[in-house]
């Protein structure tokens, strides 16, 4: 039962991770059709970024952390956008889908040359140490990960229902031409979007990098996982994103330990496989109309 | 029409030039040149599925692995004739296609795409855990190379040529196909499957059809890949390598049929061109292809149709506002 | 030992006279490495790329082999077997005298023939037990086979951590894979008991679940076989959730870059080390400053087994007498160098005809965040 209730918590802080990948991930496909192939990448690159600026020019970790964030956000929010989605946008969603994959190559080698090829260390922003609950040891890290994402997803949810701006953006991805009519203004709120894409995958790169070392290779299996979950959850719901990124990481960690640990990285893949074919549109999706 | 006939010359000129050049490259060129050949003959595949019926595959290298396994148990530990583990391996793959797109195309049109994420993972997994089948993560070694009228092709020039023999033969094989009424069907569905379901065309049939042919080519293609190498284990058939494929259609230019062509030569010689930029190559590469794509989204094919096209209008240029030229069938 | 401190001085003087001696001069020795610069194996890569430099460095200004320099260079290999393959070839076509890598069990066994059909020597660091049993007479390995590192450790947690029953946890790839098929029975043979048999993927980063696992079967001690950075994560996770049973592993789970990237997690944990700076063997110390004085970090043990590479490409040739492709491989065969004989080959090192060595070897720990030798133990004398 310990054993159970450690390896439940332990795949919840995984979980969000993933849930805060791929609510990203589902906000910007919402708003502007696109399939960011370099997700995984966009939750890798922060913390890179936060110890080159401390090793190359020297500045103390909260600065470069607050400078990367910041860097991050205009560079990989605004500049991603600007640069590659808007070019390529008109010609159809997978030529845009492949420049991510280009992307994602571009950053995961920038970082390998431009810092290091090796892992690295990254200080640890939340508490070390266990607490004990039932009998069974949960670590302090784990819970702080499931409590930052939690706030993060209410703040978003608070966010999008209940500010203007975030009803003007909740209308531009449901249906962008009508919300364009009513006066809201679209090409802005689609930019925000990519703004707290970028945000979200700072938070999750700050709380993952500590476990996980930073390294150019993180990338790739959180962005498989994000759009597992992403799809898994319901492409067109931000609440199906957060759920989705909880139940990928549950099944991966109990498939470790109860199903096969060789086999691991196939459970997932069921599971969306099975979802798709009983629920298509994901389990808290709406179905979409198709357009003829 | 025309279109279609000029591919074939293209490819015969090639196919010609591509015999006698690279007599005098070493065994490295000699290699790199015959990878570039079989990563052709799966893009061609993939190129059938994505760029003809509109459907994203990312198990082609999945395919690749199959064909590449099969062939290798078949002529090492066996001993059969490679000729036999060629069929075999297109066959397997083809069917293997047709078993996966028949749940799948059920659902929902691109739904395929999700399936065969799933498919390219449980591949990859069981050609690494099961040992007592596929020599785990150890491998399989000592594949040796097909005999042709009794000669051994050990020499790398020759497996060269003879890799291109057969990639020269699949191409054609497919430029038969596309000029087929099936050809057309599978067009008809890359421009709009709706109205061409309103036309009569069994929409999933040909879909299905398209998708298991472009397995049966990644399956025929990992049948080469297999003697070239003499060693084949999991990691070259990894999702991250179905991903590349994907790349190289698109980079190529998915829907012309010289594109696998180009793709795998962006995907295999650009990086080796590129090594002399140290350990940066990869970087340039994924530098030059987003540049690529954000000024042709077409590919590089349609970079080349662009430019024939500036050509022509000018050479009409003397005459006042002529009519618009109808698209040509590609 | 006294002729580890005579091979010491030996090398530093030879290090500090070098400036004075005449440089190598004559047709340059071409010398290729193939080496994992990206990918999984790009820590290992690089640190067996550096001993390799740095060794050049050192036998150029000592005067080359047979006076001549050698000129080096490495292909990477992206720690990918095909890419290997074409690597190798590429070596062997530009002429390199010998193969000098990779590091990586797998890209090893998938290019192996290459060198092997050419005739060419190859060094290379892996050391899956398979590597040696294929009958290649090029191929040479620069650390010990896990054949004779595991009985090794079994005995050492039998007689010394006394556990009844073990964990063992590996990744799952040529390297992990083929040190667990060593282990287990070497441990069933000792009567201890395999409490759980946990495999792990290459570049995994998250390692609760597999601890969890280890925690709840009851083992009494936990063999670890990953490579460097999974070693450091896993460690990180097993303090992380309470994990207080020893922790045995071998040069991989010891390392300096491990010690360095799990922090106190690594402290306390156990095993047998084949190669290290910190051994007392003044000669690994003196190449570890030399090399931190040029990297600006530690090497691991990958760095020495690139340092002796060289070297043991020297010695070979040397006693050719002669500069010969061909006949490289078999001077190595059989060969014993010793510190007198070649300073550079820092301890030591017998191989045999299949292309293993036999070596002095250690038992160390992990205190206070630095690797503390605390037993050697001697050649197997094949």
């Amino acid at each position: 039962m310990t054993e159970f209730l450690q390896l439940v918590l332990a795949g919840l802080a995984t979980g969000a991770i993933y849930a805060l990948a791929a609510i990203g991930f589902t906000l910007v496909w919402q708003t502007s059709q696109t399939i960011n192939f370099a997700q995984g990448e966009f939750v890798m690159l922060p913390a890179i970024l936060v110890l080159a600026l401390v090793r190359f020019a020297g500045w103390p970790l909260p600065a470069a952390i607050a400078a990367a964030a910041l860097l991050f956000v205009v560079i990989f929010g605004f500049g991603f956008k600007r640069i590659v989605v808007d070019p390529m946008i008109r010609h159809g969603v997978l030529p845009l889908a492949i420049a991510t994959m280009a992307l994602a190559i571009l950053m995961r080698e920038g970082a390998k040359d431009g810092f290091s090829a090796e892992a690295q260390a990254f200080p640890s922003l939340v508490p070390t140490g266990a607490v004990t609950l039932f009998g069974a040891s949960l670590s302090l890290r784990d819970l702080s990960i499931l409590a930052v994402a939690c706030l993060a997803v209410l703040a978003l949810h608070l966010f999008l229902g209940h500010t203007r701006t975030g009803r003007m953006m909740q209308a531009t991805a449901q249906n962008p031409d009508v919300a364009r009519i009513l006066g809201v203004p679209v090409e802005r709120m689609i930019l925000l979007t990519f703004a707290i894409n970028a945000a979200l995958a700072v938070v999750a790169s700050l709380l993952v990098s500590p476990i996980y070392l930073a390294k150019f290779s993180n990338g790739e299996t959180i962005g498989l996982a994000a759009f597992i979950a992403a799809i898994v959850g319901g492409f067109n719901q931000v609440r199906g994103a957060l759920v989705g990124g909880l139940l990928v990481g549950l099944v991966d960690n109990l498939s470790a330990a109860y199903v096969s640990a060789s086999y691991r990285t196939a459970v997932p893949l069921a599971l969306l496989v099975m979802v798709i074919l009983l629920k298509p549109e994901g389990l808290l999706g709406r179905r979409e109309e198709r357009a003829v | 029409m025309r279109r279609l006939d000029l591919n074939l010359f293209v490819l015969l000129l090639g196919a010609a030039i591509l015999w006698v050049a690279p007599a005098g490259f070493g065994n490295y060129g000699l290699y790199v040149l015959s990878l570039w050949l079989v990563t052709a003959v799966a893009a061609m595949g993939l190129n059938l599925t994505l760029g003809y019926a509109g459907q994203v595959s990312l198990a082609q290298a999945a395919f690749l692995g199959l064909g590449a396994y099969a062939t290798a148990l078949m002529t090492a530990k066996l001993g059969l004739p490679w000729w036999l583990a060629f069929c075999a391996s297109g066959l397997l793959c083809f069917a293997i296609g047709i078993g996966l797109g028949v749940p799948a195309l059920r659902v929902q049109h691109h739904y395929l795409a999700f399936v065969t994420l799933a498919f390219a993972t449980v591949v990859y997994l069981v050609a690494r855990n099961e040992q007592w089948l596929t020599g785990g993560v150890y491998g399989l070694a000592n594949i040796p190379r097909p005999a042709v009228l009794g000669d051994k092709l050990n020499g790398n020039l020759p497996f060269y040529r003879f890799v291109l023999a057969v990639a020269l033969g699949l191409a054609l094989v497919q430029w038969w196909i596309l000029r087929s009424p099936w050809g057309r069907a599978f067009q008809a569905l890359r421009e709009n499957p709706l109205r061409a379901a309103s036309l009569g065309v069994d929409v999933r049939l040909y879909t299905l059809l398209a998708f298991a042919l472009g397995a049966a080519y990644g399956g025929f293609a990992g049948a080469l890949y297999a003697p070239l190498v003499e060693f084949i284990d999991p990691a070259p058939f990894a999702l991250s390598q179905s991903l590349m494929l994907l790349l190289m259609v698109i980079a190529g230019g998915a829907g012309y049929f010289l594109s696998p062509f180009l793709g795998a030569l962006v995907g295999v010689a650009l990086p080796e061109w590129l090594r002399f930029t140290g350990g940066a190559y990869l970087l340039f590469f994924a530098g030059a292809v987003m540049v690529l794509l954000v000024v042709s989204p077409q590919g590089l094919m349609g970079l080349a149709d662009r430019a024939v096209q500036l050509v022509r209008e000018r050479r009409r240029r003397p005459e006042p506002a002529a009519a618009p030229q109808p698209s040509e069938v590609r | 030992m006294r002729t580890g401190w005579i091979a010491a001085l030996a090398l530093t003087a030879s290090i500090g006279a070098a400036r004075a001696q005449a440089p190598a001069q004559g047709e340059p020795i071409k010398l290729i490495g193939v080496v994992e610069l990206s990918g999984a194996g790009a820590t290992a890569g690089t640190n067996w790329r550096n001993g390799i430099d740095l060794a050049v460095e050192h036998v150029n200004a000592k005067g080359g082999i047979l006076g001549r320099p050698i000129q080096i260079l490495h292909y990477d290999t992206q720690t990918n077997p095909g890419t290997t393959r074409a690597a190798v070839q590429r070596a062997i076509d530009e002429g390199t005298y010998a193969v000098l890598g990779p590091v990586f069990s797998g890209p090893i066994a998938a290019s192996m023939q290459i060198a092997q059909r050419a005739e060419v020597a190859q060094l290379v660091g892996g050391e899956a037990a398979g590597l040696t049993k294929q009958g290649n007479a090029f191929l040479f390995r620069t650390s010990l086979s896990q054949a004779d590192a595991m009985p090794k450790l079994a005995s050492y947690l039998k007689e010394q951590v006394k556990a009844a029953s073990v964990a063992v946890v590996w990744v799952n790839n040529d390297f992990g894979k083929g040190g667990r098929d060593v282990m287990i029975p070497e441990l069933q043979k000792r009567g201890i008991k395999v409490a759980a048999d946990v495999s792990t993927e290459q570049g995994q980063a998250d390692f609760a679940a597999d601890v969890i696992k280890v925690k709840n079967s009851g083992a009494e001690a936990v063999f670890v076989y990953l490579n460097e950075e999974e070693s450091a994560r896993f460690l990180r996770a097993a303090k992380q959730a309470g994990l207080d049973k020893p922790l045995i592993g071998e040069t991989t789970l010891l390392g300096a870059k491990v010690i360095e990237l799990a922090g106190e997690a690594a402290n306390g944990v156990r095993g047998h080390v084949g190669l290290s700076v910190d051994a007392p063997v003044p000669a690994f110390q003196t190449f570890g400053k030399a090399y931190e004085a040029k990297f600006g970090v530690k090497p691991d043990h990958n760095g020495l087994k690139g340092y002796m590479a060289v070297h043991a490409i020297k010695a070979a040739t040397q006693r050719m007498g002669k500069v010969d492709r061909k006949g490289l491989a078999a001077a190595l065969h059989g060969a014993t160098v010793t510190p007198t004989d070649e300073p550079g080959i820092l301890i030591e090192t017998t191989w045999d005809k299949n292309g293993d060595i036999d070596r002095e070897s250690f038992l160390a720990e992990v205190q206070n965040g630095r690797q503390v030798i605390t037993q050697t133990l001697p050649k197997l004398g094949r």
